[in-house]
């Protein structure tokens, strides 16, 4: 690269701040359609879950008379077992599901890397605590474990839910966090920070994580998946007796009520399983997008 | 001058291995990259090591900048030892040697642009409180490598400069914590042939303007030649420093066989001079495994001075020899030493 | 696949020459935009005689020697230009080969050497299968034959067949890979040997062990040699005639002893000067200032102007042609040669060393 090519201002470096950095995020995201399709999905379940049932009351009416019926302009997504409207369970039973993915995904993240790379940075004897509790985390099945505690304990509210299912997420993903660490941790420039004294918490933090930033969303996004499939599958099961309404009780009614042995009932049983399927998708897409955007060479050179 | 040891600027060296050795396990046994190798460097002294793949330098770096823990022996930093300090003390040695590594593309952090590199230590070690003082001091230090514009400089990141460029960005790093030693291990090696020299310069000049002392770690003799003019080159061999003397003496007038061998190996960018070049024409081409050195000196199997019954027992030490440089040859130092010498003792 | 281009019949090759390159270009298309990595490169090898391309990282000398067996990447295109080859009596394009005529072209022709430090070898295969491999793909099928001649030519790189053939790669050191990817090109008997940077990564005494040995295997068997490399005392050693290459162009092109003690383009002085020396005076060492252009935005005019100490305005106008120069069989591209001749003068001295006594 010529010095006079260097010492060109580019008008993008000037501009500073949190919008700049959105506007690079869009505008370089807008070059990966697929992942554009993704944050579009994301942000309409999003709206979906949290933003429409304010304005949309819940109805819980029963009505036998029309029981699993088709689309209609009244009920766009047909009735259940019920005759209530499963476009209005659709939109209702959203928010507890992604917020049980949300914060379990967060959680077991956020585990995974304070102590993965805590494991890898110190080392020694701290490293081989954490390790071993990983490893022995891992050993342990997992669905048995929930079963029986779910069958001792009340999962009465979402968050315990959450956590718990965070807590099953970690050991997995923190082995994966050490082992990147343990990789950027041989790299001259951690030398160097070593050597220049920068402490700990700046090698961590300033140095490793920030080159982990696209593993780590992309493996907290993972993470939100595999608990939004954990909490329906759960819900599903019957193990979880969560009151109210979400797409996993919503198949757990139709499993339980006999939906599956009607033929009427495609739409009712459809549904959540796409509203489910549509914003995993979405999730997944949006990830795949991340991982190019997040790589500074790609930023710069557009 | 006397034994090369003693250049130093206040009569005590700044920083000094003795009789260091750095084992190594690996899965066909232990090594020794470095074998009670002892360095002297005096403040603001320009030095290099020279060697090919597998001699130690490196290893004789890292040891020198504290990142390794010698097997045994001491690391003397203003004729303290190092190792028996803990702490704001340790970190204190830490910072005042600095490393400039080989590898342009390695060594600064890829996603963090250069003014975040250069002020992380400015703010770290109260060099600079505030945004705007940092930015002055890292311009500074900019100006100071030649990369100018700065202002051009701050914002880019890594992978938007040349590996020259990066390198002085290396260098400006390091001085921002004012150290007094800098370690550059093989720093101009990965860079283009036309800018190699200027890099040289300018550490030259830092070693000029701010007294550091500068060790040069390279496999090129000729920058050794051009880094080490005004100061000393050292050859290292399978571990051991094996010639350490005047970059006149050493390149000049190689007394060490195989200091002698590179020399002579050399290509030169003369097409008459390199293509009538004297060789020095060795008893075997293979470099043994440091898993299984030979004995006495560890050269014997390729010397072409071997002499049965001495080179194959005892192992030579490196010792001054009357023309001011050490060599670590029987042979060599028999030769060289004034004959009077010759007859006494040995 | 060649693109079209205008067919104007090549020129049937003398007797001598072995390989002529005519106005070839290259471009290749990357994220940022197309490259132009090989601009308009033209130059002519004897047989027998050995070529060196000497040019820094992005000066496109690795395209160029890669596309002389056309083994370029998929996104690289030849845009214009022929490379000739003479084969016995008859002249073929390789620019314009079909895939079976290349494959056959590549190895019994002219066999490349890629570097050894990276990964020229398969890890997981004996260096025997390596052989055994090449030999199949280019129709050697007899396994008593392709034994006999990898033995041959392990002893003519100075190995022993016996303990080489078993091993693996990574039981080899860098000098022995070299010595046995040398023996492995010399496998069918190619009439060009191609090397990249044959000597980069190794030590020193092992570097002068293969500048000795393929010293010897060319006037034991007389091949035509091109090798590329950044380092120019490497081209002092073995080359009889040089190119300087700059920004994908050959900016001077000249026997040893020109370029390196009568050089006339800037470029090629500013290497000269830049490079210290082992023994002999030290001279005057300088680097060239500024640092190698970005290919994808080229400077206008000459592609060197903005380092060069001799510019005038004149050289931003247009990129200037290659021009005949004061000695013979010598080519610069720059159109102020003269005062570089008038700088460093006709005698046979390095250029640093001139140019110390000079200012």
């Amino acid at each position: 690269m010529s010095v006079a090519a260097l010492s060109r201002p580019t008008t993008r470096s000037r501009i500073t701040g949190p919008l700049a950095s959105l506007l690079d995020f869009l505008r370089l995201l807008s070059k990966k359609p697929l992942g554009l399709v993704g944050l579009i999905g994301v942000l309409f379940f999003v709206v979906l879950a949290f933003i429409v049932p304010l304005f949309v009351p819940y109805q819980d009416a029963v009505d036998v008379t029309a029981i699993y019926q088709p689309p209609s302009a009244a009920h766009p997504l047909g009735t259940d077992s019920s005759g209530r409207d499963v476009w209005n369970q659709i939109i209702h039973g959203g928010r507890d599901i992604l917020l049980v993915g949300f914060v379990a995904g967060f959680f077991s993240t956020l585990i995974a890397v304070t102590f993965g790379s805590l494991a890898a940075v110190a080392g020694g004897k701290v490293d081989a605590l954490i390790s071993g509790a990983a490893d022995f985390w891992l050993t342990i099945p997992q669905i048995p474990i929930i079963v029986v505690l779910g069958s001792i304990l009340k999962f009465n509210s979402i968050w315990i839910i959450a956590a718990l299912l965070a807590l099953l997420a970690w050991a997995g993903l923190l082995r994966q966090v050490r082992a990147q660490v343990l990789s950027l941790k041989e790299r001259d420039y951690i030398e160097a920070a070593r050597s220049l004294d920068l402490g700990l918490f700046h090698i961590i933090f300033k140095e490793i994580l920030p080159n982990m930033r696209s593993y780590i969303v992309i493996h907290f996004i993972l993470a939100m998946t595999a608990a939004i499939y954990g909490v329906a599958g759960l819900t599903l099961l019957g193990l979880i007796p969560l009151s109210g309404q979400n797409w996993g009780l919503m198949l757990n009614y139709a499993y339980v009520r006999g939906a599956l042995f009607f033929k009427d009932s495609l739409f009712y049983i459809l549904s959540p399983v796409l509203a489910i399927t549509l914003f995993q998708l979405s999730l997944v897409w949006l990830a795949s997008a991340l991982e190019d955007i997040f790589n500074p060479r790609l930023r710069s050179s557009g | 001058m006397t034994a090369s040891g003693d250049i130093t600027v206040a009569g005590k060296p700044l920083i000094e291995l003795v009789s260091v050795t750095r084992e190594f396990k690996t899965p066909g046994g232990a090594i020794k990259a470095v074998d009670r190798v002892s360095l002297a460097l005096g403040q603001s002294e320009a030095m290099c090591l020279v060697g090919e793949s597998g001699c130690g330098k490196t290893t004789t770096g890292r040891l020198l900048a504290g990142l390794l823990r010698p097997t045994s022996g001491q690391l003397l930093f203003e004729g303290k030892d190092v190792w028996t300090t803990k702490g704001d003390e340790l970190a204190r040695f830490r910072r005042s040697v600095q490393l400039v590594h080989q590898d342009p593309y390695a060594s600064l952090n890829p996603i963090r642009t250069v003014y975040q590199t250069l002020s992380a230590p400015l703010f770290r070690h109260g060099k600079a409180r505030g945004r705007r003082a940092a930015i002055g001091a890292a311009t500074e230090l900019l100006q100071r490598v030649g990369l100018t514009p700065p202002a051009d400089f701050l914002v880019k990141y890594p992978h938007q400069l040349s590996g020259g460029q990066r390198q002085r960005v290396s260098i400006a790093r390091a001085l921002s914590v004012d150290p007094r030693v800098i370690v550059a291990d093989e720093a101009v090696s990965m860079v283009d042939v036309s800018i190699r020299i200027s890099l040289l310069n300018l550490l030259l000049a830092l070693r000029d303007e701010f007294r550091v002392t500068i060790v040069l770690i390279t496999h090129d003799l000729a920058v050794a030649r051009y880094f080490a003019l005004r100061g000393r080159i050292g050859v290292m061999y399978l571990g051991r420093v094996v010639e350490l003397g005047t970059s006149e003496l050493v390149v000049g007038d190689p007394a060490h066989p195989y200091s002698a061998a590179l020399v002579a190996a050399i290509p030169e960018a003369d097409p008459t001079l390199t293509r009538s070049k004297e060789r020095v024409e060795l008893r075997s081409a293979e470099v043994p495994s440091l898993l299984r050195l030979p004995s006495g000196c560890t050269f014997h199997p390729r010397c072409p001075l071997f002499e049965e019954g001495l080179c194959d027992v005892q192992v030579p030490e490196l010792l001054p020899i009357p023309d001011g440089r050490q060599v670590a040859c029987h042979v060599a130092a028999r030769e060289r030493a004034p004959a009077a010498e010759l007859l006494g003792v040995r | 696949m060649p693109t079209k281009r205008a067919s104007a019949a090549p020129q049937q090759l003398e007797a001598d020459q072995v390989l002529s390159v005519r106005g070839l270009s290259i471009a290749y298309s990357t994220r940022r935009g197309p490259v132009q990595a090989v601009r308009d490169v033209s130059f002519d090898l004897r047989r027998g005689e050995t070529l060196a391309i000497i040019g820094e990282s992005g000066s496109g000398k690795t395209t160029l020697a890669v596309s002389l067996i056309r083994l370029s990447p998929r996104t690289a295109k030849i845009t214009k230009g022929h490379i000739l080859y003479r084969k016995e009596d008859e002249t073929i394009d390789v620019a314009s080969l079909g895939d079976s005529d290349l494959r056959e072209f590549r190895w019994s022709e002219c066999a490349m050497v890629f570097q050894a430090a990276l990964n020229s070898f398969n890890p997981v295969i004996s260096i025997w299968e390596q052989f055994l491999d090449t030999a199949r793909a280019h129709g050697m099928m007899d396994a008593k034959h392709v034994r006999s001649r990898a033995g041959e030519l392990l002893g003519l790189v100075n190995l022993d067949p016996e303990r080489v053939l078993r091993a693996f790669p990574h039981e080899l050191s860098g000098g022995m890979k070299q010595r046995v990817l040398i023996a492995l090109s010399l496998l069918l008997k190619p009439s060009i040997i191609i090397l990249d940077e044959p000597t980069t990564a190794l030590d020193i005494l092992t570097q002068r062990a293969i500048i000795d040995l393929l010293r010897r295997l060319r006037e034991q068997l007389g091949f035509s040699m091109i090798f590329i490399s950044h380092d120019l005392s490497l081209a002092a050693e073995l080359a009889d005639r040089v190119l300087t290459m700059y920004a994908g162009t050959v900016v001077e092109r000249a026997s040893v002893k020109d370029l390196f003690y009568r050089p006339r383009h800037p470029y090629s002085m500013g290497l000269l000067r830049a490079v210290p020396r082992v023994s002999g005076a030290l001279g005057n060492v300088v680097s060239i200032a500024g640092s190698p252009p970005d290919l994808i935005n080229l400077p206008g005019g000459c592609t060197y102007s903005p380092r060069c100490p001799f510019v005038i305005d004149e050289c931003k106008l247009r990129e200037p042609d290659l021009l005949a120069v004061d000695t013979p069989n010598h080519d610069a591209r720059c159109i102020r040669w003269k005062h570089v001749a008038e700088l460093v003068g006709k005698e046979e001295a390095v250029v640093a060393e001139k140019l110390g006594a000079a200012t």
